[in-house]
């Protein structure tokens, strides 16, 4: 009872506290919608208007339909046409084009046969996501390589078909925010959440007021989970922030249960937050927290599959990956919002996160001596 | 543990590193009186009160303070002690009265007293058009009166006061000590820091501490008595060649400057101090009459805090 009491004050010293710290309450708020704009709007890994040049040393009219099929993509947008293979050369060295297409004098003859390239594409492989995207084009060239002569005039006067067919499933129109906005709920709380509570018990200690706090009944315990509960709350609100904004501007949907999403966000909000009071034990200042903070954050980032698909990764990158809630919270996020998955098909994901917050919160509580030596 | 004593300290002793911030330390502090630490700073006083309340791990020795084992499980001892520290610790992002409930609310005041325990609280410290401001706006003064209250909401039976007058003015520091009394008065055992010397007078008992080490304890009175020095004061037209012909002489353990005042303390073994100083100002033909005087705190401390070879003079 008299716990209940001393946890419940400190609840609501913290949200007083809260209320009055202008700048947390502004990040609470303001960090998500400035987050979801940039990667919304910046963020595009769709490229579009590559500029590129053309050397057309065939010049016939296979070779002409061939480059309107090609600017038709607006993948590229040709800006100049050249004699030679070098003159594009000497434009990608200087970086005005990053995309150069040379067409052979015999390309009309390399089309019909399967064993030559029928086109070269020259491409600035300084941009890892250009050459990337220049190796979507070949499926072009390919159609031309590969296929036999009576298909290949349904191709000419088609347009492009590849070989291999594509059909994305759950996000048909490849639109990047769609796949951005769940994985990007997780980058968010994992900024804000860790961030509070890294710096809430350092800061105490820093103003004094520990030595008072722990001069009180009050335990360790207590003190730790008084701390955590107003951040949980917090941490939902910015939760359906994030979903309001993708759903309004971007679109995103929410294909499974929205009770499900939230369960998987109180526990990862949780997780975070304990995360937090275990560095707040061990820094000895709040720029010392800060720093382990930040050292945690990056590969949250680029770990977690948000940025780059985990199955690509190298092994040991997969198993740091492993470690982190943010992992987890991405497969569970994307599952229930963009492919309708149940809380209960995740159940592992889940777990993992319930499991990191009760370990790292009880480490903290024991970490958390009542002294001051 | 006897009724008598609400502190017993036995060889108490912290060292950080090779540092002996508190060296075998015995104390014994009587229920229901103010008990003093005077010292100067480092000189272990803060080390000693963080210890006897739990915040520090004596490395050397033990303590029962309030029927409470020190080193153990300080957890029972937590509701029965008050303790105040130098920088007040108040929650300046909070009101004083939010301040005042959330002391109650984790000391599990009980809820239908609050209230009426608060009021009580901010009349009795002069807070009640403080009320709703916030603690980090507030007076040097105001602030230590908001501290007080805060480390005396749940009536504890031991008061632990770190120098809880350091940051503030002549008045607000004998406010201060009038409250003080009154809670002494109510029966609360208080210890309390300084390194003020009209402040150690007011004390019941006080401890002197140099560099960890206690030098002197007792009332005020026995301490003055009990310098083991004479105390000549000198009155001299020329104050600066009085000291320089005084400073010179193998007996004369100490000379102090007051003003147009020279205190020199010369030890008791000394048959004819007063003739001894004459002589000495003679030597140097100063103007100055001299008597002898009886012994202040301030004496007292120069006295017990003097080198072993300075003491012997």
């Amino acid at each position: 009872m008299k716990s209940l009491s001393r946890l419940l004050a400190i609840v609501r010293k913290e949200t007083r506290q809260l209320r009055r710290d202008r700048l947390t309450f502004g990040m609470i708020v303001g960090l998500p919608i400035i987050q979801v704009l940039l990667f919304g709007y910046a963020i595009n890994t769709d490229v579009r208007n590559l500029k590129t040049a053309v050397a057309n040393q065939a010049n016939t009219h296979l070779s002409r339909q061939f480059v309107a099929a090609l600017e038709q993509t607006q993948v590229v947008d040709i800006i100049a046409t050249v004699e030679s293979a070098e003159q594009l050369e000497d434009l990608l060295r200087a970086g005005d084009i990053s995309l150069g297409v040379v067409i052979p004098h015999d390309f009309d003859r390399r089309v019909a046969d399967a064993s030559r390239a029928a086109v070269h594409l020259l491409v600035d492989g300084s941009d890892p996501t250009i050459l990337s995207v220049a190796t979507q084009l070949r499926s072009m060239p390919i159609a031309f390589d590969v296929q036999s002569r009576t298909v290949r005039e349904k191709m000419v006067v088609g347009g492009p078909l590849g070989p291999i067919e594509i059909r994305p499933y759950y996000n048909p129109e490849r639109r990047t925010p769609v796949n951005i906005v769940p994985g990007l709920m997780g980058i968010i709380l994992t900024m804000t959440m860790t961030l509070f509570t890294a710096v809430a018990i350092v800061r105490e200690r820093e103003r004094g007021n520990l030595e008072l706090l722990i001069n009180t009944p009050v335990t360790s315990a207590e003190l730790m989970i008084g701390k955590v509960i107003p951040y949980i709350l917090i941490g939902l609100l910015q939760v359906a922030l994030i979903i309001g904004i993708g759903r309004l501007l971007f679109d995103v949907p929410i294909r499974g249960s929205i009770v499900d999403l939230y369960l998987a966000a109180t526990a990862f909000i949780a997780a975070n937050l304990a995360l937090g009071l275990f560095i707040s034990t061990a820094a000895k200042t709040q720029f010392q927290a800060m720093q382990v903070m930040i050292f945690y954050l990056l590969p949250s980032i680029l770990l977690s599959g948000f940025m780059f698909p985990f199955d690509g990764m190298p092994k040991v990158a997969q198993y740091l990956g492993e470690l982190l809630p943010n992992t987890h919270f991405i497969r569970l996020t994307r599952g229930i919002m963009l492919r309708d998955a149940t809380l209960m098909e995740l159940y592992p994901e889940l777990l993992f996160l319930i499991g990191f917050a009760l370990i790292a919160m009880t480490t903290a509580a024991m970490r958390f001596s009542k002294r001051l030596d | 543990m006897s009724d008598e004593f609400a502190i017993e300290a036995r060889g108490l002793s912290k060292h950080f590193g090779t540092l002996r911030a508190v060296d075998r330390l015995d104390l014994k502090v009587p229920k229901g009186q103010i008990y003093g630490f005077l010292g100067p700073n480092g000189s272990g006083k803060s080390t000693t009160i963080r210890m006897l309340c739990g915040l520090l791990l004596p490395t050397e020795g033990s303590a029962t303070v309030l029927d409470t084992d020190i080193p153990g499980d300080s957890r029972a001892l937590k509701p029965r002690i008050g303790y105040m520290t130098q920088k007040f610790s108040l929650f300046g992002d909070l009101t004083v009265f939010e301040n005042l409930q959330f002391i109650a609310e984790i000391y599990s005041f009980p809820k239908q007293d609050r209230g009426s325990r608060i009021e009580a609280l901010l009349q009795q410290y002069d807070l009640v058009q403080q009320r709703d401001q916030l603690a980090a706006t507030l007076s040097g003064g105001q602030k230590q009166r908001l501290a007080l209250a805060c480390a005396v909401l749940h009536r504890p039976e031991l008061l632990l006061l770190d120098e809880p007058t350091s940051a503030v003015d002549p008045q607000s520091r004998r406010d201060f000590w009038a409250n003080l009394f009154q809670l002494a008065e109510a029966g609360t055992t208080i210890l309390v820091s300084t390194h003020y010397m009209d402040e150690a007078e007011r004390c019941h008992r006080l401890a002197i501490l140099d560099r960890g080490v206690k030098v002197a304890d007792g009332t005020p009175d026995e301490l003055q008595k009990n310098t083991g020095m004479h105390i000549v004061e000198v009155l001299a037209d020329d104050p600066y060649r009085a000291h320089a012909a005084l400073s010179n002489i193998p007996d004369i353990a100490s000379v102090t400057q007051l003003g147009i005042r020279l205190r020199a303390l010369i030890p008791t073994t000394v048959d004819d101090p007063l003739r001894l100083v004459d002589r000495a100002l003679r030597s140097l033909d100063v103007q100055a009459h001299a008597q002898l005087t009886p012994a202040t705190l301030e004496d007292v401390f120069v006295a017990v805090t003097m080198t072993p070879r300075e003491r012997a003079a």
